[in-house]
């Protein structure tokens, strides 16, 4: 009936919010907006974030193993050290017991897949054009796992056998053939060899639309003279930031060069970790706005409230309970405002994301909100709306009861 | 402590003392030592000028300050040395408070600030609180104003709220700081019968601060204070 059927700290919470209208108002359209701010700028970060590292992990392995890099020892006169190590110009060289190699690299936990490459540089000729190229020997149902390939094909399929070759759209263009015709390719120590293009392919990249043209593991053997040999390892991991790892690891275990696309890629990387440096910045910013804001309307409040407060601890209320009461408007300020926070990043990432277009019309970014960003940064606004509520809570813990009954 | 009759008493005051300020340089005693009792079930004035310390005696009492020397017993329990919660627990069982200022909370309503006490020991309200809320606010005759906010009673009809909250938990003592302070004298003449009704009824023990010399006189005894010390005529318990 007319029972108020809340325990006595949320009752009483509660009731001091809603009887402080205005001031409740402003300090849930404070965490209303920070929640959004964080939110929002979360989510576009994230995603950029991911697209832009989508693209370049788009056409490139997460980590290479390589040869180790051949160097001249000589010997010196200083007695001081024994020989002295000079770079040597490199030529192609297989990776030593690649087979085993391949097996560990398989066995390293974090790996998805595993490809052997045989690549090196050739030309591609056909009348009077002659195109410089890369040419890549692959098995391609190991090699669509490091780069994938069916997503990019054009004209046919991602298969290769014999001397078939696919090649991308602009050496396509650049030679002037498209599937079915035939392509002459010539590597680097004179052998050739008569290639039939059997599908096309469109990277996103024009410069390895004009350079890659694949081919079997046996024929790319051949032409580069590497019998039986592979030249690099590509590999795909799990997380790719755990890509550096995870190549270390291997390097240890193997002895050969191996690189992850993070040491490749280092100034996107730091790029990338500079823009959420400063979007942690803004973040902190933020949350220490709204904490601020959030302590101060209750420290008013607990001004305003001693008289209350007064009457609850003359009738029996401890005053751990009334830190509780105070406690508790901090945490369902910050709960609410998280949640009307939330809903406003969404509405922002529905707008923007038909505002903003690339030149193709397609949205820039997905206007779906992660559920991890909105979870954590709801888990945000309560501790910190409880954080915020600490200072006022104590100082009403603290009031003299008999004070506030006296005035 | 026992009364005449041998019965222990509701409150005990020995050599009770009050100062505020202690260690600065405007330390003030304002009570100076404090020897009295209240028996179970008593109707006790306390008058006295004013300034002469009995708001301060009347908060010792209550555990809502505690005084700076002797010994001071509350339901048969010494409260030397008792923690903050101890001495809530104990407030809120056997204590009720009614204010001269009425003091009700402004954002509940008549009903909800007399089921308070009740929501504060129990944590949540219970339909036997509700139904006991219903009861008082009947025997004060507010019935019809239930559910109107604290705030838009009279002054009047504020004071027999706080006087029906405080009989919420049927405590064994009623504490009373110039309960008809401000109301008229019709007014005034209503409350005090009112507590001298529930006083009757259930045998809490009251103690009413009063500057009223008719209705201290309607009292079973008068507690006088002088400048902080108890003046020679106060006077023993009359039989019920
Ligand atoms: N917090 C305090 N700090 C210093 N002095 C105080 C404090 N509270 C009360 N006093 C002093 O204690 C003395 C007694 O005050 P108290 O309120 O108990 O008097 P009273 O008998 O209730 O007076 P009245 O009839 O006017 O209500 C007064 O001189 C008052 O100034
Ligand atoms: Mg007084």
């Amino acid at each position: 009936m007319a029972r108020p059927r809340l325990p006595f700290e949320f009752l009483v919470a509660l009731r001091f919010l809603r009887e402080g209208r205005m001031q409740t108002a402003l300090i849930l359209l404070g965490v209303t907006g920070g929640v959004a701010v964080i939110v929002f700028l979360s989510q576009l970060i994230a995603q950029l974030q991911s697209t832009i590292i989508d693209r370049v992990l788009g056409s490139q392995a997460h980590v290479v193993v390589r040869p180790l890099e051949e160097v001249n020892l000589r010997a010196r006169t200083d007695p001081a050290s024994t020989a002295v190590i000079e770079p040597r110009a490199q030529r192609l060289r297989s990776i030593d017991q690649w087979e085993a190699i391949v097996k560990l690299a398989e066995e390293q936990p974090g790996v998805v897949a595993v490809s052997p490459v045989v690549s090196g540089p050739a030309f591609a000729l056909r009348g009077r054009a002659s195109k410089s190229v890369a040419l890549l020997g692959i098995e391609p149902d190991r090699y669509r796992r490091i780069v994938k390939m069916d997503t990019y094909m054009v004209r046919g399929k991602f298969q290769v056998e014999g001397t078939n070759a696919i090649i991308g759209t602009e050496l396509a263009k650049d030679l002037g053939v498209t599937v079915g015709d035939k392509v002459f390719l010539r590597a680097a120590g004179g052998r050739d060899e008569l290639l039939q293009v059997t599908g096309l392919f469109d990277i996103g990249n024009k410069d390895l639309n004009r350079r890659w043209v694949f081919t079997t593991m046996k024929l790319a053997q051949s032409l580069l003279d590497l019998p039986g040999g592979v030249s690099n390892i590509d590999i795909t991991v799990t997380d790719i930031f755990d890509a550096s790892e995870v190549a270390a690891r291997l390097q240890a275990g193997s002895g050969m060069t191996v690189d992850s696309w993070m040491t490749t890629n280092s100034q996107l990387l730091a790029a990338l970790r500079n823009q959420s440096v400063s979007n942690n910045l803004i973040r902190s910013f933020v949350i220490i706005i709204v904490a601020l804001g959030i302590s101060s309307v209750l420290v008013v409040s607990v001004v305003q409230k001693q008289k209350e407060i007064g009457i609850l601890r003359a009738m029996g209320t401890s005053s751990n309970r009334i830190m509780g009461v105070f406690l508790l408007q901090g945490a369902l300020v910050g709960f609410v405002g998280a949640l009307s926070g939330v809903g406003l990043a969404w509405a922002l990432l529905q707008i923007f994301s038909t505002i903003y277009r690339t030149g193709d019309g397609a949205p820039i970014f997905e206007p779906q909100l992660d559920t991890g960003i909105a979870l954590s940064a709801a888990g945000i606004a309560l501790a910190v709306g409880v954080l915020a509520a600490l200072i006022p809570a104590r100082r009403a813990a603290k009031m003299d009861p008999v004070q506030a009954i006296r005035a | 402590m026992t009364d005449a009759a041998g019965k222990p008493g509701i409150i005990s005051m020995r050599g009770l003392r009050k100062s505020y300020g202690v260690g600065t340089p405007v330390e003030t005693e304002v009570l100076h030592g404090i020897d009295a009792d209240l028996a179970e079930g008593e109707f006790c004035a306390l008058i006295g000028p004013s300034g002469s310390g009995k708001s301060t005696l009347l908060n010792l009492v209550g555990l809502l300050e505690p005084p700076t020397a002797g010994e001071l017993s509350v339901a048969g329990q010494s409260t030397t040395g008792l923690n903050e919660q101890a001495l809530t627990v104990l407030r809120g069982r056997h204590i009720g408070f009614v204010f001269q200022f009425h003091h009700l909370l402004p954002a509940f309503t008549a009903l909800e600030n007399v089921m308070m006490p009740a929501i504060i020991a129990h944590g949540v309200a219970t339909a036997q609180d509700e139904a006991v809320a219903h009861d008082l606010l009947a025997r004060v005759g507010l019935s019809s104003h239930e559910y109107k906010k604290a705030g838009q009673l009279s002054g009047g009809q504020q004071q027999r709220v706080a006087i029906a909250r405080a009989l919420s938990l049927s405590p064994r003592l009623i504490l009373a700081d110039e309960p008809t302070g401000n109301l008229d004298t019709h007014t005034a003449d209503d409350i005090f019968a009112l507590l001298r009704e529930f006083n009757r009824e259930r045998g809490s023990a009251c103690l009413i601060v009063t500057h009223d010399p008719r209705l201290a006189a309607r009292c079973d005894r008068r507690i006088e204070l002088v400048d902080g010390r108890l003046a020679a005529s106060t006077s023993v318990a009359e039989p019920a």
